[in-house]
């Protein structure tokens, strides 16, 4: 790593973001929308009721036209791990390849096969056999969301698996360690309830626009009734799975706890920051605040269930602190050095066909190889390996700030929305409408948190950036970056334009739906 | 055009676009280009590692 490319590093990861940015983007509201759509034709099936038709039909067609053009946008995802990441997607190995053949073969088929039915299948196939396809693209759907989140939640915290020095990847050990690890958990159950809530906003947005306009009340009062439940249940458990996910961080990422609360000085009793503004200090890496609003104890009652605990800052992580036995950056790099160097005599002493040596070099480097990729940053400015602080610190507040807000937001939809007065109070109905963009940035910042967070690392403090990527011409990166951005911004515009024109259309027209009802 | 056709243009375009033009052209798998076989390829990556 004498030569670090940082303008090739800095367009891979910037490539990267975007088209995981943009994936994002389509990848919610299937999620959750698919799971709204099943709880409607449940509700059709059940009550033989044929406005439930009309809705359940009205919303699965703009979960298809979502469907359609978010497919297969996180394919470039892989793609970009072959061309640009090589070394991270070989020494990887099986631990996302299993997964993610997993996700291939079982949810994605189940997914595309039912899908065929839930929007081909009316009136062609019975009642009960219909439901249970929509019920099956919703299962389907969130299984596929389940192993990329597993392999996501493994590059958060590695484990059940082994490094294999011979060739250079990491192999699975133990699949349901890495299956069921406790981050694993956090991020798939936190990920998907953010997909309900956003798609609850949806649902609720674009009914309260049939409202404003005068249009369609009982499907509009219907949908929103439906949806607001639906949101209000996962809008609570994802402030209950965002607690255990700052648990999980301050365990296994202290560093990235640390950046998100812009503490640079440890603290037993450390207070939260819930509101701030930072600006750059004189010191490197470092911000100081220019105002800010703190609870007393509540960051370590937040990260350890106790007020009374040590929460580490940057500074006690950067230099170490022994009263808590931390091991500062710099001995933590001595060891990844000597790990990589390791690794390095145990390749050439296998060559040689000297095997006391080998032997020898594997027992040093299985000692060190939990420090392994701060090696890298052996000879480099430690302060590398600080994330953004002030884009941590503040897509955590919004985020934060949004879901609590829509918490409330739930709450007042559906008490109005059982007092039968949402119509009345057109101020709602506009809030609703204008709240489905800020269901977006905060499932975007929610990412942001997460990925922004752990830089430098692609595997938690054993692979960073720097060590990941393909010998390739930042050029050509720069290249297909503009290319996707053209690419996704096109699909997005024809997403939005699509779909506007549909639910300008509105549900289709009552009396057919009924006579379908009959034939059905 | 029905938003049912509309979608398949949009899906079809889009997958040529992705795997006859993107993939082909622009996302060859560098260690699979550049590498015959599995040794080569580790043998590659840990001197990547290494260096």
């Amino acid at each position: 790593m004498e030569h670090i490319d940082f303008s090739l590093v800095d367009w891979s990861r910037a490539q990267f973001a975007l088209t995981a940015m943009y994936h994002w983007l389509f990848v919610p509201l299937t999620l959750g929308l698919s799971f709204i759509v099943a709880f409607m034709e449940t509700k059709y099936v059940r009550t033989g009721n044929p406005e439930w038709k009309r809705i359940t039909k009205f919303w699965m067609t703009l979960f298809g036209i979502n469907f359609a053009i978010g497919v297969a946008t996180g394919i470039i995802l892989e793609f970009e791990f072959g061309t640009n990441w090589s070394n991270y997607s070989w020494f990887v190995g099986d631990i996302f390849g299993a997964p993610l053949a997993i996700e291939g073969i079982m949810a994605f088929f189940m997914e595309s096969t039912f899908i065929a039915i839930m929007f081909f299948g009316w009136n062609k196939v019975g009642k009960k056999f219909h439901l249970a396809s929509t019920w099956l693209v919703a299962i389907g759907s969130n299984l596929s969301a389940l192993w990329i989140l597993v392999a996501n939640a493994w590059m958060q915290n590695p484990v059940g698996m082994k490094f294999n020095p011979d060739t250079a990847r990491n192999e699975m050990v133990n699949f349901w360690e890495v299956l069921f690890s406790p981050v694993a958990i956090d991020k798939f159950t936190h990920t998907i309830l953010s997909g309900y809530v956003l798609a609850s906003i949806f649902v609720i947005g674009i009914s309260a626009w049939f409202l404003l306009k005068n249009r369609e009340h009982v499907f509009a009062k219907k949908s929103i009734r439906l949806a607001t439940i639906f949101g209000l249940i996962s809008a609570v458990l994802i402030a209950i799975t965002g607690d255990n996910s700052a648990k999980m961080v301050a365990k296994h990422q202290p560093m990235k706890f640390a950046a998100i609360e812009n503490l640079y000085h440890g603290e037993a009793n450390a207070p939260l920051t819930a509101i701030g503004m930072l600006q750059q200090s004189n010191e490197p890496a470092k911000h100081d605040f220019v105002f800010k609003i703190q609870i007393p104890g509540m960051l370590s009652f937040l990260a350890f269930n106790n007020t009374d605990a040590f929460v580490p800052g940057i500074y006690d992580l950067l230099n170490g602190n022994p009263e808590h036995n931390i091991l500062s950056y710099k001995e933590r790099c001595e060891k990844g050095k000597i790990a990589i160097t390791s690794l390095g005599e145990y390749k050439t002493a296998k060559k040689s066909g000297n095997d006391s040596l080998a032997k020898a070099a594997l027992i040093r480097f299985e000692e060190n190889y939990p420090h392994f990729g701060y090696g890298y940053y052996a000879d480099r400015d430690l302060t590398e390996l600080v994330p953004n602080v002030p884009v941590n610190f503040y897509s955590f507040r919004i985020m934060v700030g949004l879901g609590f807000y829509f918490i409330l937001f739930f709450a007042i939809i559906l008490f109005f929305a059982l007092k039968d007065k949402l119509q009345n109070k057109r101020f709602l109905l506009y809030t609703a409408l204008w709240t489905i963009p800020l269901a977006y940035i905060a499932a975007e910042l929610g990412w942001v948190v997460a990925e922004v967070g752990r830089q430098p690392w692609l595997i938690q403090d054993i692979l960073p950036t720097i060590a990941s990527v393909s010998q390739v011409t930042p050029a050509s990166v720069q290249i297909t970056f503009w290319l996707f951005f053209v690419i996704f911004t096109g699909l997005l515009i024809a997403e939005i334009k699509i779909m506007l024109t549909q639910i300008r259309k509105g549900p289709e027209n009552a009396a057919e739906v009924t006579q379908n009802s009959q034939i059905n | 055009m029905t938003v049912g056709k509309k979608l398949w243009a949009v899906i079809i375009i889009k997958l040529i676009i992705m795997f006859l033009v993107l993939k082909i052209f622009f996302f060859p798998n560098f260690l699979k280009t550049n590498f015959k076989t599995e040794k080569e390829r580790s043998n590659y990556v840990i001197d990547q590692l290494t260096k």
